[in-house]
């Protein structure tokens, strides 16, 4: 049954050519990078071991690393999954705050619960208000032909500073001197599987989620139907598919992934819940789901490499007192040289078909 | 001297040899037809003629002196103009500033100013000297296909074209607007101009061409005076052997599947584009709907489908299940846009098969999909209908229209639907899988499914159906047996003449 050798080998050097492309992307951005960094009076070659150090050196580094890893395989998801349906969720930001909101309060007003049992229901909360924020977005694009790229960007503030006046009054922790909750109870906290790091297990269900997604866009008709609304609305609409059904589901289900991104944060690694918490996660999550080609696989490669470059860069300011910025920096390089290496691809596809 | 020589011109793509040494010789003041089926290489010809592509042997001669064209730039320079079948207009403009487009035309040397004024009267010149009707002031959005389509020739001419291609310059136009062009092209071909016209109708090339030139996979199998060619002389060279036209076993009565009654239905601008339509449709039959293109037929079809809703009166078919997945796998449709209805380009040949079955047993539930089953059955349909595909895996994008289309009917045969929509559903396929989709819509209706035949091919309608109607402005112009129509009659009715005034006319 399922797919033949043929299609598995071909299969295979897709991702081996669209691999290596990357790779050589990445090489090059860091070479170009490496003159800057020379520019800007550093020695690249140190910079770039204190790079790789910070990101990778010891465990505790490698733990690091990972956790950073967990939210952006959550954001990165997100923004794959509503794009393989031609939808651009620029809101993974807000419904990342959604999420965290949803599992703090879960986590820190819920009491007397067994601890697997506590977590799943923070979980399915992130995940609840997370598809409500995104499905509103899509409730928008479907009914009423709102543009899904502006609304999202709207709703982005709509979330960041509800989330900011809850932790300053409603749910702040008492007396209320710092914008923050109080901490989660402990049956709501994931397990930390590397002693003396951030990092949970969190990081497994990330991992398992990218492969359930992988599933269901590939295995399931739900995901068929996905994709070809995505491709071809046309074609989906003479198909007898709900085209405006599916764009609701699709943003739903991508602000719930981008919601868990804010829970695991939470329940995983702060334990409280800040104003203004996220790194720009759900920002990245663009980034991350482009350099994955929506893939969700290629996703939890792309979220790992991020947050790489992230954590070594603080090693990195440490060591040389090179600015954290450049590393934002070498970030918008890769990209480019990735988007360059797309076009490169294209291009050989169509003079080979010009036959020049 | 010829005017143009084209000599062993051999060009090869990855895999394929497009052109095996092509000869191909145009006189002064010539219409030369180039004939044959998708994909046997004349667009590839006159590519090369045009500089799009370069030869990789043989070569060009402009009256016996060789040239290389590097680009369309160097072509047109020339004296060589191309009227591609997708025109190259920008629909916001007007018919002036379509023309001169790319071209510097201004007031004065020193004077910057766009020169519209001069430019105008140039075409208006142009306009008169050949017969083109044209009004340069309207915009091109405005234009009816044919008048498009004459700015096109209008925009060689003003290069001052020697050389007119066009590529299968019939296929968008209604049956009057070709005649308009073919008196446009005989006006051409008086006063000194060539023509080279591509073409997949025999009867187009014999009523306009002087000499025809006939490629089969990339070869030159034939250049002919047309005086001297018969119709099926040419369709052998064409295709390498005899071309029949499809037989009809009598039809089988069965019961009416599909009813409407007064039924109205408005199009994309919320304007009337089906209007009072009555017909019934039964099991076992082959109902045609003629018409030029853009007369309610492609509303009429998808209020049938069920994706256009309907403004009022009737629309029953009977036996239909409640629910909307079931009903959209009852009705087959074979869309008129392939491209943008049909297919999912980039998706697997067995993905776009599982588009409508996925999800019901024995292709997987709800929850998994069998891909299994799915590439078997795309497999067998490969085979069972001649698919020029490696297999189940490749890209739909990767396959020609022809062998497009054929995945198309056959998912939409495999769910033996309770209907059949066929609509244009051997447009831009070649002789060879035209007639294969006509043998298969005969035989599945022999087997006793209803099907509905939307076409603007006279010849199509006519060999198939049981019966005709002919739509008008959204509104039946009469319904025939079609044992009982004639080309004549049909072509009248297409043209906004009902029955009634033709049988009046008759019988006076």
């Amino acid at each position: 049954m399922s797919v033949g050798p043929d299609a598995i080998r071909t299969r295979a050097i897709k991702v081996a050519k669209s691999t290596s492309l990357s790779l050589t992307a990445i090489g090059l951005a860091l070479l170009v990078s490496a003159v800057l960094i020379l520019l800007a009076g550093f020695n690249p070659l140190i910079a770039y071991a204190a790079l790789l150090k910070g990101a990778f050196g010891d465990s505790f580094a490698i733990g690091n690393t990972l956790a950073r890893t967990t939210p952006l395989i959550f954001t990165g998801l997100a923004v794959a999954f509503a794009f393989r349906c031609n939808l651009l969720n620029i809101g993974a930001e807000g419904q990342l705050y959604a999420g965290a909101l949803a599992s703090v309060v879960v986590g820190i007003f819920v009491t007397g619960l067994p601890t697997p049992l506590h977590i799943m229901l923070a979980i399915a909360a992130g995940f609840a208000a997370g598809a409500m924020w995104g499905g509103l977005a899509g409730l928008m694009k479907s009914q009423r032909g709102i543009n899904e790229i502006v609304s999202t960007i709207m709703l982005n503030f709509v979330a960041i500073f509800f989330v900011s006046y809850m932790v300053q009054g409603p749910i702040a922790e008492p007396p209320g001197f710092f914008h923050q909750t109080a901490q989660v109870a402990t049956t709501a906290r994931l397990p930390i599987i590397a002693p003396k790091s951030d990092l949970s297990i969190g990081i497994l269900i990330a991992v398992g989620c990218a492969i359930f997604i992988a599933y269901l866009l590939w295995r399931t008709p739900f995901g068929l139907r996905l994709r070809t609304v995505g491709r071809s609305e046309g074609a989906a609409r003479f198909a007898g598919i709900p085209v405006n059904r599916f764009m609701f589901g699709a943003m739903s289900i991508s602000g719930g992934l981008a919601g868990l991104a804010g829970t695991v944060e939470i329940i995983g690694s702060q334990y409280r819940l800040l104003d203004f918490f996220s790194p720009g996660y759900g920002f990245d999550g663009i980034a991350v789901a482009f350099l994955g080609r929506s893939d969700p696989i290629g996703v939890i490669f792309a979220a790992f490499l991020f947050a790489a470059l992230r954590i070594g860069a603080n090693q990195m300011q440490r060591t040389t007192g090179l600015p954290t910025s450049l590393v934002l920096v070498i970030q918008g390089t890769v990209i480019l040289f990735i988007l360059g290496a797309g076009i490169l691809q294209w291009y050989r596809q169509r003079q080979q078909e010009k036959g020049a | 001297m010829s005017l143009l020589r084209m000599e062993e011109i051999t060009k090869r793509f990855p895999g394929v040899v497009a052109n095996d040494q092509v000869d191909l010789v145009l006189e002064e003041g010539e219409i030369h037809a180039l004939l044959g089926e998708n994909g046997s290489g004349k667009s590839t010809l006159m590519n090369m003629l045009y500089g799009i592509y370069r030869p990789d042997a043989g070569r060009i001669l402009l009256r016996d002196k060789e040239v290389q064209f590097s680009s369309p730039t160097d072509a047109i320079s020339a004296g060589i103009g191309m009227v591609h079948q997708h025109f190259m207009l920008v629909p916001t403009m007007t018919v002036t500033e379509n023309v001169i487009l790319g071209l510097k035309e201004q007031k004065g040397r020193w004077n910057p100013l766009l020169d519209t004024r001069g430019a105008e009267k140039r075409i208006n010149a142009l306009a008169e000297q050949y017969g083109l009707d044209i009004e340069p002031n309207a915009r091109v959005w405005q234009l009816p296909v044919g008048a498009q389509q004459r700015v096109e020739i209008l925009k060689s001419l003003y290069r001052n074209a020697e050389i007119l291609v066009l590529d299968e310059p019939t296929a968008v136009l209604a049956p009057k607007e070709v005649e308009h062009l073919i008196e446009v092209l005989r006006n051409l071909a008086r006063s000194g101009k060539s023509i080279i016209f591509i073409s997949h109708k025999l009867n187009e090339v014999i009523q306009l061409a002087d000499r025809v030139s006939v490629l089969r996979n990339g070869v030159l199998s034939g250049q002919v005076d047309v005086a001297d060619a018969t119709a099926s002389q040419l369709a052998e060279m064409m295709v390498g052997r005899q071309v029949e036209t499809p037989k009809k076993k009598p039809r089988k009565s069965g019961e009416t599947i599909l009813t409407t009654a007064n039924l109205v239905v408005k199009d994309d601008r919320s304007l009337i584009a089906v209007d009072d339509l009555t017909f019934d449709l039964a099991k076992g039959e082959i109902f045609g709907v003629a018409g030029v293109d853009g007369n309610g037929q492609k509303e009429l079809t998808e209020a049938i489908a069920g994706v256009r809703s309907i403004e009022s009166g009737n629309l029953e078919i009977s036996g239909l299940s409640k629910s909307r997945g079931k009903r959209f796998r009852e009705i087959g449709h074979v869309t008129e846009d392939r491209h943008q209805t049909g297919v999912v380009l980039p998706f697997s040949l067995w993905e776009n098969y599982a588009l409508k079955v996925c999800g019901t047993p024995p292709y997987g539930n709800w929850l998994n999909m069998n891909t299994g089953v799915m590439q078997e059955q795309t497999r067998a349909a490969i085979d069972q209908f001649s698919i020029k595909a490696t297999g189940p895996d490749v890209a739909m994008s990767t396959l020609s229209g022809g062998n497009q289309q054929k995945v198309v009917l056959a998912r939409e045969l495999a769910l033996d639907p309770k209907l059949l929509l066929a609509a244009q559903p051997t447009r831009g396929l070649d002789v060879g899988a035209a007639e294969y989709v006509h043998e298969r819509l005969l035989s599945a209706r022999d087997s006793g499914m209803a099907i509905m035949l939307i076409s603007t091919e006279l010849e199509e309608v006519l060999a198939l159906s049981d019966r005709i109607m002919v739509m008008y402005e959204g509104k039946s112009m009469g319904l025939v047996d079609a044992s009982q129509a004639s080309r004549e009659m049909l072509g009248l009715m297409m043209a906004g003449v009902s029955l009634e005034n033709i049988e009046n006319g008759m019988s006076q």
